[in-house]
């Protein structure tokens, strides 16, 4: 193989978008061990429910099955903003993120009436192991939609500065994979957590 | 361009560059690899006086000097410190410094994300180790077996413990990312995976073991500062929580961890000892399949910890084989060692002395880990000085007597002088017969049944005997640490300098100045073979001998025209900042909450100034 065609397979060291991207992969496959350990836990704790209310009395599917509906549905939101980067098109773009980022917060508003629902009906962290690890987990994955949320928003508000203009495209992209991640994850846990358990 | 009017640019850095505000502010992957090495030393005086303290007790029977408390507060500290805060950022240091020139690179992938890792790491350090101060240090030992851990939430000690290590995770985990990136993307032309440098392929089996075993330990520690301060019941047993759990959790992780500990040594050894033996690695490809098999295997092998948790058989009889068979691919390496020495014409300078020190230091360790192997055997060493004189063998005859030899090997590269040999042996030689004095007498005393953690200990059990001659022999080993201060000291005024190639190294790094420019190389590296620049120097005989090439080749290039360098930047340091503030405010909910505020402000504003930052300082 000759040097010319090594130097050409192998990306430089100015392909900056590459080498995001890369890092971002590498940085959800700790997060795969992340949440893992969580929904361990969880599935641990599942029947100890000690005094307090079990999944079954608690859990109310059809509220739970739209916010994922709505999570789920913001994933195609992002291809949106994702492919409107790709066409350069930034005022498409911006109204995707937006939207996608709206999405997140009506499913994180979804969460905190779920959550406050919960508490009144006798669950909290510190009810039963159950209880502990079902808002430890849902949380930790509500803080990462929340992380989400601000990076979108953010990534739509420095667009109009346009200093980020030439690596747009490529952050959209890197935001994009961080949120699908996210939304996978909340149909592991929407699965087991909800649907498995009542 | 003329290139004599470019070259003064490079040369004399800007202002802001130098002093501290220039260390405060450095993104360069050599400074950093700097930080990380001296603040692991500085640890490492830190961890040793805790570990002589520790010594100074057990010396005799019904030991007076440390009250029950403050020997607790010695043994986590002294392994929290050594296994978080120094082994791992000694490695770090050599990763840092030393694997964008093995794979012929300008710096790592994001260079101010490793200025954040050390910024941040440092703070944990800190945090950890200001913990003394405020109230006393972390007591329940450096694996924070729940419920221990988890009892008593008025003394914040334990506090201490699961955020200093959550934070100090973080550290690791973004240095992971960023060495993993680093290694995919950044390799010069023809620098193919299979032939890098053994060292950097150890780094990245590290960096993946660190990827995949922090985020558990995250999960635990999480749960144990959430039991402990706002009452949840993961790990509270009254309530039909589990500690159990923790401990899966932790040595889920703790496993992986043990061989982040020793892969960078085993990486520095394979680079040792072909340089000092003049022949290439042994079975090279084999010495990396082995690393790989040992990353994944080591996460198959934690409950081997928990044989006296009660387990059950199968269980046990499962990790019991899978422990047996990890020590495989470990025993492989050693041979190839072997064969690598075997018939090659040695130097035995320092270096080379600590990288053979590893070998059979090791191999000592290695073997006792294998009797941990066998449950029923291992009920009966479990808690004893048997384990404590095993992950010592592993862990400084191994992990440290590698990092030694690394230290030993490149420091010419990094400052431009060689260490004294002279004083270099006499290290050598005090720290092998300390160590072996120290750690050697516990098997027996293990087997004799002595207890771990126990502050003291009657007479007439018959311990009195080897436990006065560890003491002796953990004061050889600080006597012979000073000698390597007093070397670097002495050195650095009056060393003998040592020009770009002074061991006839094989490995990219060897091809340039020394210190390394701060634009490492000239120009990127093409890369035709394995041990590429030793085969730019030397072509082999038919007889198999080296014969060098004349004339020796120039490795003067002309500069490329358009180096970039990543600018200095503040905003690492005031994120991480930030978070020390969070961290230490969360000790003391409810007032310590003013803290948390400002710390998330503090890091949200680094992380803000941060991207809105231009990445590279253009030079033409």
């Amino acid at each position: 193989m000759s040097i010319d065609t090594l130097a050409q397979e192998h990306p430089g060291p100015h392909d900056v978008s590459h080498i995001r991207k890369v890092a971002m992969w590498v940085f959800l496959g700790s997060e795969v061990l992340f949440f893992g350990s969580l929904i361990t836990t969880f599935l641990l704790y599942r029947t100890r429910i000690g005094d307090g209310p079990g999944a079954a009395e608690i859990f109310d599917i059809p509220f739970t099955s739209v916010s994922s509906f709505i999570l789920l549905m913001s994933s195609l939101t992002m291809v949106m903003a994702h492919h409107s980067a790709s066409r350069k098109d930034w005022r498409q773009m911006r109204v995707w993120l937006v939207a996608t980022a709206m999405l997140g917060i009506v499913f994180l508003s979804g969460q905190v009436f779920e959550f406050t629902e919960f508490v009144e009906e006798g669950l909290t962290v510190s009810t039963s192991p159950f209880g502990s690890s079902f808002f430890v987990l849902t949380g930790v994955h509500g803080a990462h939609v929340a992380v989400g949320v601000l990076l979108l928003l953010a990534t739509a508000l420095m667009s109009f500065t346009g200093r980020l203009r030439d690596g747009e495209g490529m952050n959209v992209e890197i935001i994009g994979l961080y949120w699908h991640f996210v939304d996978v994850v909340w149909i592991v846990i929407f699965t087991v957590v909800y649907l498995m358990q009542v | 361009m003329l290139m004599a009017t470019m070259t003064p640019t490079l040369e004399a850095p800007p202002a802001a560059r130098r002093g501290v505000w220039g260390w405060l502010t450095t993104t360069d992957h050599k400074k950093i690899g700097i930080l990380y090495g001296s603040s692991a030393s500085v640890f490492f005086v830190v961890g040793g006086i805790e570990a002589l303290l520790i010594r100074v007790q057990l010396a005799t029977p019904n030991g007076e000097f440390l009250s029950a408390d403050a020997y607790n507060q010695m043994f986590t500290m002294h392994a929290t410190t050594m296994v978080f805060l120094v082994i791992m950022p000694a490695a770090a240091a050599f990763t840092n410094y030393f694997l964008p020139l093995l794979i012929g690179a300008r710096d790592v992938a994001f260079p101010r994300l490793n200025a954040l890792s050390y910024w941040v790491f440092l703070f944990g350090g800190l945090f950890l180790t200001v913990s003394f101060f405020l109230g006393g240090a972390p007591d329940g030992g450096w694996f924070g077996y729940a419920p221990l851990s988890t009892q008593v939430p008025e003394v914040v000690r334990m506090d201490y413990w699961a955020l200093g290590l959550i934070i100090i995770g973080l550290a690791s985990l973004l240095a992971s990312v960023n060495f993993i990136t680093t290694i995919f993307t950044m390799r010069a032309p023809g620098m193919t995976l299979m032939r890098m440098p053994v060292f950097a392929w150890m780094s990245l089996v590290v960096n993946f073991l660190l990827l995949f075993s922090l985020p558990i330990i995250t999960v635990g520690l999480i749960q144990v500062f959430l039991d402990r301060n706002i009452g949840t019941l993961f790990f509270d047993a009254a309530n039909g929580g589990d500690p159990i759990l923790w401990q899966h959790l932790f040595w889920l992780f703790g496993h992986p961890e043990v061989y982040v500990l020793i892969l960078p040594a085993m990486g520095i050894v394979s680079e040792v000892l072909p340089t000092f033996a003049r022949k290439p690695l042994f079975g090279r490809s084999f010495v990396i399949f082995s690393g790989i098999a040992i990353g994944f295997m080591g996460f198959g092998v934690w409950a081997h910890h928990m044989f006296t948790s009660g387990l059950g058989p199968v269980a046990e009889s499962a990790f019991a084989l899978t422990t047996m068979f990890i020590a495989v691919p470990t025993g492989v390496k050693i041979f190839n060692w072997l064969g690598t020495i075997w018939g090659g014409s040695l130097r035995l300078n320092t270096s080379m002395l600590f990288s053979l020190g590893f070998i059979a230091m090791f191999v000592i360790g290695g073997l006792s880990g294998v009797t941990h192997a066998a449950a029923p055997a291992d009920w009966q060493q479990h808690d004893t000085y048997y384990v404590v004189a095993h992950f010592h063998y592993v862990l400084v005859g191994g992990a440290i007597f590698g990092l030694i030899s690394g230290l030993y090997y490149w420091w010419p590269k990094i400052t431009g002088k060689l260490l004294d040999e002279r004083l270099g042996k006499w290290h050598f030689w005090l720290m092998m017969i300390g160590f072996n004095l120290t750690f050697a007498p516990m098997h027996i005393l293990g087997l004799n049944g002595m207890p771990r953690r126990t502050y003291r200990y009657p007479e007439g059990l018959g311990f009195e005997f080897w436990n006065a001659i560890a003491t002796i022999g953990s004061f050889l080993i600080g006597v012979s640490m000073l000698v390597l201060f007093w070397n670097f000291y002495r050195t650095r005024r009056r060393g003998e300098i040592a020009g770009p190639d002074p061991w006839d190294g094989r490995t990219l790094e060897w091809s340039i100045s020394s210190p390394p420019p701060e634009h490492n190389f000239d120009q990127i590296p093409v890369v035709e073979r394995e041990d590429d620049f030793w085969h730019r120097k030397y072509r082999t005989a038919e007889d198999g001998t080296a014969i060098a090439i004349e004339p020796p080749p120039n490795m003067e290039f002309e500069r490329d025209e358009d180096i970039h360098l990543p600018s200095p930047s503040f905003y690492p340091v005031l994120a991480a900042a930030g978070m020390f503030l969070v961290v230490m405010g969360l000790v003391y909910v409810p007032w310590g909450l003013i803290a948390v505020g400002a710390g998330a402000v503090t890091t949200l504003w680094g992380l803000f100034g941060w991207s809105m930052e231009p990445i590279t300082r253009e030079e033409h």
